[in-house]
């Protein structure tokens, strides 16, 4: 399997930043070349020289070292939301596949009502609710992100549950619980965890959306989407301040990519 | 299975889900944190003050009948009052939502003229220079921050080159043309009037390719997998072997069954679209949806935030049947079934 993945060289790209983003988030300290949040209005934007490798913004802060200790930011972002949609959404989607009837026909409706808005605007409207705050985009993302995984998981399940191995544990007796926690979910997770790999990257690029437009971190934080939306204002004076906070985005959701498509290659046959 | 009882039929099923829709915007708008009258009468509100606007404003009575109050209010097109406006939120929502129109419509127009030839050509030199440059191509659209790639616009051809506008929908001091449709482009276009069609058309231009970037990605995805398939079918296979050229089956056989499926996906695309001109309107300055839900952000003015969601939620429906039902026409299968 290992072999399989690395054979392809997109996936070898997408491990390889993904790797990265994981080092810089890990050592950030060690990595990074000044504090993410000093000011020092002497060094304000100065452009991307041998001191400051990405330039400096409007109040002399060092952008590399921002972006450095931003990987932390999103990274959890992205691993706390699909850690609360991935179970959720999981189980709701095995339990109205196993189960049938109305709890799949309620289950269902209320994952085509959440579908029915674009994510985006959904996660808005919620985190706009909640006030802005990192902690309230994720809530957001996470009540937006759920249905997903509930209609794959649902539909794997509904391929499965009638294998001989689940007729086997049913004709043994076994508690239906038992059967779809211990069978039923086992079996069935394994195109919704593809998912989960894209969608790490996805969640990301969808929180430094919501921070663009004032939702989620709030300055001085490092975070990149923020870290965008400040930079409109010295556009015209520090291209540097605008280029590199998104392509640290487009990177990080690149790799998450890359690697969610290798799995998916390995794992689904009929692909290759 | 006639085109009208298809259409009654989905109608129909849209139904519940617009109740669906209105009870999680309503319950959104119950999850504000802290009294509704506390913040509408500070913090040196009397007990009774507060206690007597509460009572007007309905918020001691249960929640059904707060529910049943809004969904009235819904269905007779009353949103609220933006706090920013001053005004009814309705009237704002008719106000902005023809900029967004015209925005969303030129980027999925875009997005077809891009897609679809990029995905027929990558899927018929597959693995050859032309296929990997097209599948890089898509793969960075679908991972680009549109709001990004709109600064980077922003910065190269409007502030470095200056050859094409930066924000807004016309150069300063030009009036709209006479309103019709509110999509600046078609009503100058329908008047005639030539200067307005160009300056609108070129402030069209960076907000559409941004907005398009993600969605040409999803298409030529969608469509190079799609193609592939109808290619290696036996039906293609036959038509290779009764010696027709290469161009023949490609345009003559492959085509049509090949792009059919890509219909389905352009609700979708449209969905992503609409959501993405909330970020990209407010990069350009772009008066519509999108920049009127940013601004009622950072004003907290609620009511207005919940009314583009519901009204966007609303028209991503829509946009979904209007392309079930094209999608009816255009397979016979649908028809027959």
């Amino acid at each position: 399997m290992v072999r399989r993945i690395t054979s392809s060289p997109l996936t070898l790209i997408g491990l390889v930043i993904v790797l990265i983003i994981i080092v810089c988030a890990l050592f950030a300290p060690l990595i990074a070349t000044h504090s993410p949040t000093e000011v020092n209005l002497q060094s304000k934007l100065e452009a991307p020289s041998t001191s400051h490798y990405f330039g400096t913004d409007e109040v002399g802060r060092d952008i590399f070292s921002r972006i450095v200790y931003g990987t932390r930011i999103s990274l959890r972002i992205g691993l706390l939301v699909v850690l609360i949609a991935f179970p959720i959404g999981t189980i709701l989607g095995a339990i109205a596949g196993y189960f049938g009837g109305g709890v799949d026909q309620i289950i269902m409706r209320i994952t085509d009502v959440f579908l029915s808005f674009p994510g985006i605007i959904l996660a808005m409207s919620i985190a706009a609710a909640l006030g802005p705050s990192i902690e309230n985009v994720m809530l957001a993302l996470a009540a937006t992100w759920w249905p997903w995984y509930t209609r794959i998981v649902r539909s794997s399940v509904l391929s499965i549950k009638n294998a001989e191995f689940i007729e086997a544990s049913r004709a043994l007796g076994a508690n239906p619980f038992r059967i779809l926690f211990k069978e039923i979910i086992p079996n069935s997770i394994g195109p919704a965890t593809i998912q989960a790999s894209l969608d790490l990257g996805f969640v990301i690029l969808a929180a430094a959306g919501l921070s663009f437009i004032g939702l989620g971190a709030q300055p001085p934080s490092p975070e990149w989407g923020a870290m965008l939306s400040n930079s409109r204002e010295i556009l015209r004076d520090a291209w540097w301040a605008a280029t590199f906070p998104g392509l640290a985005i487009l990177l990080t959701v690149l790799g998450f990519n890359l690697v969610g498509d290798g799995l998916n290659d390995v794992l689904d046959p009929k692909q290759r | 299975m006639d085109v009208l009882k298809f259409v009654a039929k989905r109608l129909l099923l849209m139904i519940p889900i617009l109740i669906g829709i209105s009870m999680l915007t309503f319950a959104i708008s119950n999850t504000i944190p802290g009294d509704p009258a506390r913040l509408i009468l500070g913090p040196k509100a009397t007990p009774e003050g507060l206690e007597s606007l509460r009572e007007k404003m309905g918020l001691n009575d249960p929640l059904y009948i707060q529910y049943g109050r809004y969904m009235v209010g819904i269905t007779h097109g009353d949103l609220g009052e933006s706090t920013y406006s001053q005004g009814p939120v309705s009237s704002d929502l008719i106000r902005y939502s023809p900029a967004t129109f015209e925005l969303t419509l030129f980027a999925m127009m875009i997005t077809l003229l891009i897609g679809i030839p990029f995905g027929i050509i990558s899927a018929s030199k597959k693995d050859r220079m032309a296929d990997h440059f097209t599948r890089l191509f898509s793969l960075l659209g679908v991972a680009m921050p549109a709001f990004w790639l709109g600064l980077l616009f922003l910065l190269l051809f409007y502030l470095k080159l200056g050859i094409l506008p930066g924000s807004g929908r016309l150069d300063s001091g030009m009036s709209p043309p006479h309103h019709i449709t509110g999509m600046y482009t078609i009503d100058a276009l329908l008047t005639g009037n030539w200067t307005v069609l160009l300056s609108a058309s070129m402030h069209l231009i960076l907000p559409g390719i941004t907005l398009a970037a993600v969605t040409i990605g999803m298409i030529t995805r969608m469509t190079r997998s799609s193609m592939l398939e109808v290619l290696q079918s036996d039906y293609v296979r036959t038509a290779h072997a009764k010696g027709a050229s290469e161009n023949r089956v490609l345009y003559g056989h492959a085509l049509r069954n090949g792009v059919m499926p890509v219909i389905t996906l352009l609700g979708m695309a449209f969905g992503h679209a609409l959501g993405g001109s909330v970020l990209v309107e407010s990069v350009f300055s772009w008066p519509g949806l999108g920049k009127y839900a940013v601004n009622a952000i950072t004003y907290l003015d609620f009511p207005a935030v919940m009314g583009v969601t519901l009204l966007i939620a609303v028209m991503f429906i829509l946009v979904n049947l209007i392309v079930d039902t094209l999608y009816f026409f255009i397979d016979p299968r649908l028809k027959h079934n």
